[in-house]
C-alpha cells in the first residue's frame, strides 16, 4: 500500500507544481507583453500604472476564474465518467450546458439583461433545471437512474433545449448577436465579482466531489458488487449527479460552455494515478485548471493583438489530444 | 413466413407486412405533401392542388404550386428520405440505436464548411454554400475515419473519435460565427437548423438524381448490413468482407447524408427518428431500407408544414420542429426500452 | 504421425498466429480429417480459439498458410469459403427482436445473390435445419425469447442452413446446463453421422471431448502436444502435462472412451485403492 502510494503523491505535487507554474505564466503572459518584473511589482508594490492594473484587474480574476472552472469541469467530467462507467461521457451529457444556454438566452431575449454577471444567475439556475429534469426522466421506469437512462435523458434535453435556443436565437437578431459570443466559451472579461458569484457552487461541488470517493470506486464495479459491499447505490447517483451539476453548472454560468475539459482531463489523470477515485478526482482537480489555463494562454498569444477564446482552444487542443488518447488505448466496446 | 416473388430463377424477398406498410405510408406522405401545398399565405384548394399537379390548373396555381410549393415539398420528402436511410446505415453499423451521421462528425464538418463560406465569401450563393457544406462534412468524415483506423476501424473506436473531432469543429464553427458580422452569423444560424426556404427545382434536381443512384445502392448493400448485424466473426463466416463492406456502406451513408445537408442544412433528428419509426411499423428487427426512407420523407413534409404555419405568418426553420418532435420521441423511447445497448 | 494421411480439406501448414506483438502460436501444422470429429483441447490461453479462428479464416497467419481444399485460404473468395465452411463463434450479436426464422434465414446468404433471395432450395433447407436441430415450433419467436439452450440450438440451426461440408465451432457448450450441452453435442455428432460434415469444436471439458471426437487435438502454450484418437492420447501423463492436473484415466462405462478423473485435495473415497487397482494403476 504504501509502496504504491508514494508515486502517486509525488505525481499530485508534480501536478501542483505544474499548476502553480501555469498560474504564474498565466499571469505573466497576454495580449500586451508586460515583463515580469512588473507582474511581479504589481502585487508588492502597487503603484496604479496601467501594466500593474491589467495584471491586478485583468489577468489576475481571469487567473483565479480558470483555476475554479478549470478544476470543477475536471472533476465534473471525472464523476460523469465514473457515474455512468462510461469513457466519453461529458458534463455536457447531463444537459447541463444545453440548460445553462437556454436559460440565458431566455434572459437576453424576454428580460434584455446584458451583464456576464446577470447571466451567472439565469445559467445556473437553467442548468440545476434540466440536470433535475433528466435525473427524473433518468429515474423513470424500474432499475432506477442507470447510466444509459441518464445518458439518453441529457442527449434529449439537450437537443430539444438546444433547438429551443436556435428558435429564439433566430427570431430576434439582437438575441443571437449578444448570445454568440457567450456560447463560444471565455475567460476574458470575468471580473472578481464573477469569482466570488461562481466561487461557493464551485467549492461547495468539489467537497461534495471529493466524499464521493470511495462510493464511486465501489459503483465501478457494478450496481451489484457495489450493493455487495454496503453502498447506496441511488443516494451515491443522486450526490453524484447533484455535484455534477453545481461543479458544471457554475462553471458554465461563469464562463459559457467550455468543452474538452470534462472529456479528456479523467483520461489524463487516470494516466497519472490509475482508476482509483480518491485520487483521481485530486489529479482531475489539479489538471483541470492546468489544461483550461494553458488554453487560454495559448489564446491569448497565438493571435495578439486580438485573443481566441478559451473555449475554441480547448476544443482545437482538446480534440487531438482525445483522439490520440483513443486510438492509444485498447478499447473496451462501448 | 418469409415472402418471397418467384419467376423462373429469380426470386426477390418481399414481405407482406412490409410491402403493406409502404403502400400506406406512401399513400400518407402524398396526402400530407398536398395538404402542404395546399396551404400558405394563398391558400389555394386541395382540388385545385390536383387538379394543377396533373395539369389542368389555373395560371396563378400554377405558379404557386410549381414554382413555389411543389419544390418545397418535394425538396423536403428527398431531404427526409436521404436522412432517413443515413441515419439507419449508421444505426446499424454501430449497433447503437443513437447512431447517426453525426456520429462519424459529419454533421458538425458540414456545418463548419457551410459557415466558413457564408462568412468568409461576400453574398455567397446558396450553391456554394451547399458545396462548402458537402465538401466540409467529407473532409470531416474522412478526418475521422483516418484517425479512427488503426489496422482497421472498429465501430466503437468510430464512434468515440467522431464525438471528439465533432466537439472541436462544433468549437471552430461557434469561433467563426463570433468572427462575422451580424447578418452572416444570422444566416449561418439559419443554415445550421436546417431550413427549406426558398427551395426550388435547382434544389430538388440534384437531390432526386443523388437519392435515384444511392438509394438502390442502400438497398443493395442492406444485405451485408444484416449480416454485419450478427456481428464480425458471424458475418465473415456467412461470406462478408468485412473491411470493404463497411466502407461501402459508410460511403454511401455519408453520401446521403452530404446530399440532404447541402441541399437543407443539417435538418435535426430526421436520422435518428425514423429508423426505429419504421422498423416498428414494418415490425423487422433489423435495417428495413424502404419504409424507413418514406418514413423520413413523411416526418420533414410534416414538420415542414408545422414550420411554415404554426406561428403564422412567421415562417420557422424546419429543423426546430423536426427537433420539437422528435426529443420528446427520444425519451418516449428512453422510457419504454428497458434493454437497450450502452452509449 | 500415421502412415497413411486420411483425406483432410482443411489443413493448417507451419502457421505463427500473433495478436499485435504477443505471439499466440508459433510453427503449428494440423491436418483435420474430413467425415470426421475433432475436438481442440488444452488450458485456458493455450491459443486454441486462435487456432479454430485461423482456420475458420477470421485471423491471418503472420506466416505458414491455412489450406482449404489445396489453396490458401485467405486466397479464396470469401462467399466461396462461406460455402464451404461454416463458424459458430464462441459469442454473436444479434439485432433485438430477431425472429428464429429471420436468423436462420441469414445462414443461407452465401448461396444467394441479388436476383436469387429466396429460393425454393433456401426455404426448403432452413426448414430441414429447424427440424434437425428441432427448433422448427420456436419459428415465430423473437430470439431473446428464449433460453440459453434454445438459444445455441437456433444458432446452430443457421450454421447448419449454411450447409457446408466443414463446421467449426468455438466452445458451443459454454453458459448451458448439462443437460443442455449434452444436447448440443448429440446434435452436433448427428450431423456427423448424418451428412458425413467435417467438425472441429473447441471444447473446454475434456470428457465431453472424449465421447465425442474420433480424433483430439491437445493444445499447450501454442503448441500440438499430441494428436490422435482419443484412446491413443489421452494418459494421465498427457493431462497432466497439457493441464497441469493430476488425474486418473479410467473407461467411460457407457461411451468406452478415456473418462478422465482428477485428484483433488480433500476427499478421497474408502475402496479407492481398489478402484485404483481396477483402473490398473
Amino acid at each position: 500500500m504504501a509502496a504504491r502510494r508514494s508515486p502517486r503523491v509525488v505525481g499530485l505535487v508534480l501536478a501542483c507544481t505544474v499548476l502553480v507554474l501555469v498560474v504564474v505564466t498565466s499571469l505573466a503572459v497576454g495580449t500586451r507583453s508586460i515583463p515580469f518584473g512588473t507582474v511581479v511589482r504589481s502585487f508588492t508594490d502597487f503603484n496604479g500604472s496601467t501594466d500593474h492594473m491589467i495584471v491586478r484587474e485583468l489577468r489576475l480574476p481571469r487567473t483565479m476564474i480558470g483555476v475554479l472552472v478549470g478544476s470543477a469541469l475536471g472533476v465534473a467530467g471525472a464523476l460523469m465518467q465514473a457515474v455512468t462507467r462510461n469513457p466519453l461521457a461529458d458534463p455536457g451529457l447531463l444537459g447541463v450546458s444545453a440548460g445553462a444556454s437556454f436559460a440565458v438566452v431566455l434572459a437576453i431575449f424576454v428580460l434584455g439583461i446584458g451583464s456576464l454577471s446577470a447571466y451567472v444567475w439565469f445559467a445556473l439556475a437553467g442548468a440545476a433545471a434540466t440536470s433535475v429534469a433528466v435525473f427524473a426522466l433518468g429515474s423513470i421506469g424500474r432499475g432506477g437512474a442507470n447510466p444509459v437512462r441518464l445518458a439518453l435523458a441529457g442527449a434529449a434535453l439537450s437537443a430539444l433545449l438546444g433547438s429551443c435556443t436556435s428558435a429564439v436565437v433566430l427570431l430576434d437578431r439582437q438575441t443571437l448577436d449578444q448570445y454568440r459570443f457567450w456560447v463560444v466559451g471565455s475567460l476574458s472579461g470575468r471580473d472578481m465579482a464573477i469569482v466570488g458569484q461562481a466561487a461557493p457552487f464551485l467549492l461547495v461541488g468539489l467537497l461534495l466531489a471529493f466524499a464521493l470517493g470511495r462510493p464511486l470506486n465501489a459503483l465501478a464495479l457494478g450496481e451489484d458488487a457495489a450493493r455487495a459491499l454496503g453502498t447506496r447505490v441511488g443516494l451515491t447517483r443522486l450526490a453524484t449527479v447533484l455535484a455534477v451539476t453545481l461543479l458544471a453548472g457554475a462553471a458554465t454560468a461563469a464562463c459559457g460552455p467550455v468543452a474538452f475539459i470534462g472529456l479528456t482531463v479523467p483520461h489524463l489523470a487516470r494516466l497519472a494515478c490509475g482508476a482509483d477515485q480518491r485520487w483521481l478526482l485530486p489529479f482531475s482537480a489539479a489538471l483541470g485548471p492546468v489544461m483550461l489555463l494553458s488554453c487560454d494562454i495559448l489564446g491569448r498569444v497565438i493571435a495578439r493583438p486580438a485573443e481566441v477564446q478559451v473555449g475554441i482552444m480547448t476544443a482545437v487542443v482538446g480534440g487531438p489530444i482525445f483522439v490520440a488518447l483513443v486510438r492509444r488505448a485498447r478499447m473496451a466496446p462501448l | 413466413m418469409i415472402g418471397a416473388l418467384r419467376w423462373r430463377g429469380i426470386s426477390v424477398r418481399l414481405e407482406r407486412r412490409m410491402v403493406i406498410a409502404s403502400l400506406l405510408l406512401a399513400s400518407l406522405l402524398v396526402v400530407v405533401g398536398c395538404w402542404s401545398i395546399s396551404v400558405g399565405d394563398f391558400p389555394i384548394r386541395i382540388t385545385e392542388v390536383v387538379r394543377t399537379l396533373i395539369g389542368r390548373g389555373t395560371s396563378s396555381s400554377e405558379f404557386i404550386v410549381g414554382t413555389l410549393r411543389l419544390p418545397r415539398v418535394l425538396t423536403g420528402a428527398m431531404v427526409g428520405a436521404a436522412f432517413g436511410v443515413s441515419g439507419a446505415i449508421f444505426q446499424s453499423l454501430a449497433r447503437n440505436p443513437l447512431g447517426s451521421p453525426d456520429v462519424i462528425g459529419f454533421t458538425f464538418g458540414s456545418a463548419l464548411g457551410a459557415v466558413l463560406v457564408i462568412v468568409a465569401v461576400e453574398g455567397a450563393s446558396s450553391v456554394a454554400v451547399s458545396a462548402g457544406a458537402v465538401a466540409g462534412g467529407l473532409l470531416t468524415a474522412l478526418v475521422v475515419f483516418l484517425c479512427a483506423w488503426r489496422r482497421g476501424v472498429q465501430a466503437h473506436r468510430l464512434v468515440l473519435v467522431g464525438i471528439g473531432v465533432g466537439y472541436a469543429v462544433a468549437a471552430l464553427t461557434n469561433y467563426l460565427l463570433t468572427q462575422a458580422n451580424i447578418s452572416d452569423a444570422q444566416r449561418a444560424s439559419v443554415w445550421l437548423t436546417g431550413s427549406l426556404n426558398g427551395r426550388s427545382w435547382e434544389h430538388v434536381r440534384p437531390v432526386g438524381a443523388g437519392l435515384f443512384v444511392l438509394l438502390p445502392l442502400a438497398m443493395w448493400m442492406g444485405r451485408s448490413l444484416r449480416l454485419l448485424e450478427l456481428g464480425d466473426d458471424t458475418a465473415a463466416a456467412l461470406g462478408v468482407r468485412l473491411g470493404r463492406a463497411r466502407f461501402g456502406i459508410v460511403v454511401v451513408g455519408v453520401g446521403l447524408a452530404a446530399l440532404a445537408t447541402a441541399s437543407a442544412g443539417p435538418v435535426a433528428f430526421v436520422a435518428l427518428m425514423a429508423p426505429p419509426i419504421a422498423r416498428r411499423i414494418v415490425h423487422a428487427p433489423g435495417i428495413t431500407i424502404v419504409p424507413t426512407a418514406l418514413v423520413g420523407a413523411l416526418l420533414t413534409v410534416s414538420a415542414d408544414l408545422m414550420a411554415r404555419r404554426m406561428l403564422a405568418p412567421l415562417e420557422l426553420p424546419v429543423g426546430i420542429f423536426t427537433a420539437v418532435l422528435g426529443a420528446p420521441y427520444l425519451l418516449w423511447l428512453l422510457t419504454r426500452e428497458t434493454r437497450m445497448g450502452a452509449l | 504421425m500415421t502412415a497413411s494421411h486420411p483425406p483432410c480439406r482443411l489443413r493448417a501448414e507451419a502457421v505463427c498466429l500473433a495478436y499485435d506483438a504477443h505471439i499466440v502460436v508459433d510453427d503449428l501444422s494440423l491436418s483435420i480429417p474430413d467425415g470426421k470429429v475433432t475436438a481442440i483441447v488444452g488450458a485456458n490461453a493455450c491459443g486454441k480459439s486462435t487456432l479454430l479462428r485461423a482456420l475458420a479464416r477470421l485471423l491471418r497467419p503472420t506466416s505458414g498458410r491455412v489450406l482449404l481444399d489445396g489453396e490458401e485460404i485467405h486466397r479464396v473468395k470469401t462467399k466461396e469459403v462461406a460455402r464451404r465452411l461454416g463458424l459458430l463463434p464462441q459469442s454473436s450479436t444479434c439485432p433485438p427482436g430477431i425472429l428464429v426464422a429471420d436468423l436462420v434465414a441469414r445462414g443461407r446468404s452465401p448461396h444467394q445473390r441479388l436476383l436469387q433471395q429466396w429460393s425454393v432450395t433456401d426455404e426448403d433447407t432452413v426448414r430441414d435445419a429447424l427440424i434437425a436441430t428441432e427448433t422448427l415450433d420456436l419459428a415465430d419467436r423473437p430470439i431473446d425469447e428464449l433460453s440459453g439452450g434454445q438459444r445455441q440450438r437456433v444458432w446452430i440451426a443457421m450454421a447448419l442452413a449454411q450447409a457446408t461440408p466443414l463446421l467449426l465451432l468455438d466452445e458451443p457448450t459454454t453458459f448451458l446446463d448439462i443437460a443442455h450441452q449434452i444436447d448440443v453435442l448429440d446434435l452436433v455428432a448427428d450431423l456427423n453421422q448424418t451428412r458425413q460434415t467435417t467438425v472441429v469444436m473447441v471444447l473446454h471439458d475434456l470428457n465431453q471431448a472424449c465421447r465425442y471426437a474420433d480424433h483430439i487435438v491437445a493444445m499447450r502454450d501454442g503448441r500440438i502436444v499430441a494428436d490422435g484418437q482419443p484412446t491413443e492420447v489421452i494418459t494421465s501423463e498427457l493431462v497432466e502435462e497439457v493441464f497441469g492436473l493430476e488425474c486418473i484415466v479410467i473407461t467411460d462405462p457407457l461411451a468406452g472412451t478415456p473418462l478422465v478423473v482428477p485428484r483433488i485435495r480433500h476427499r478421497c473415497a474408502t475402496g479407492a485403492t481398489s478402484t485404483l487397482s481396477l483402473a490398473g494403476v
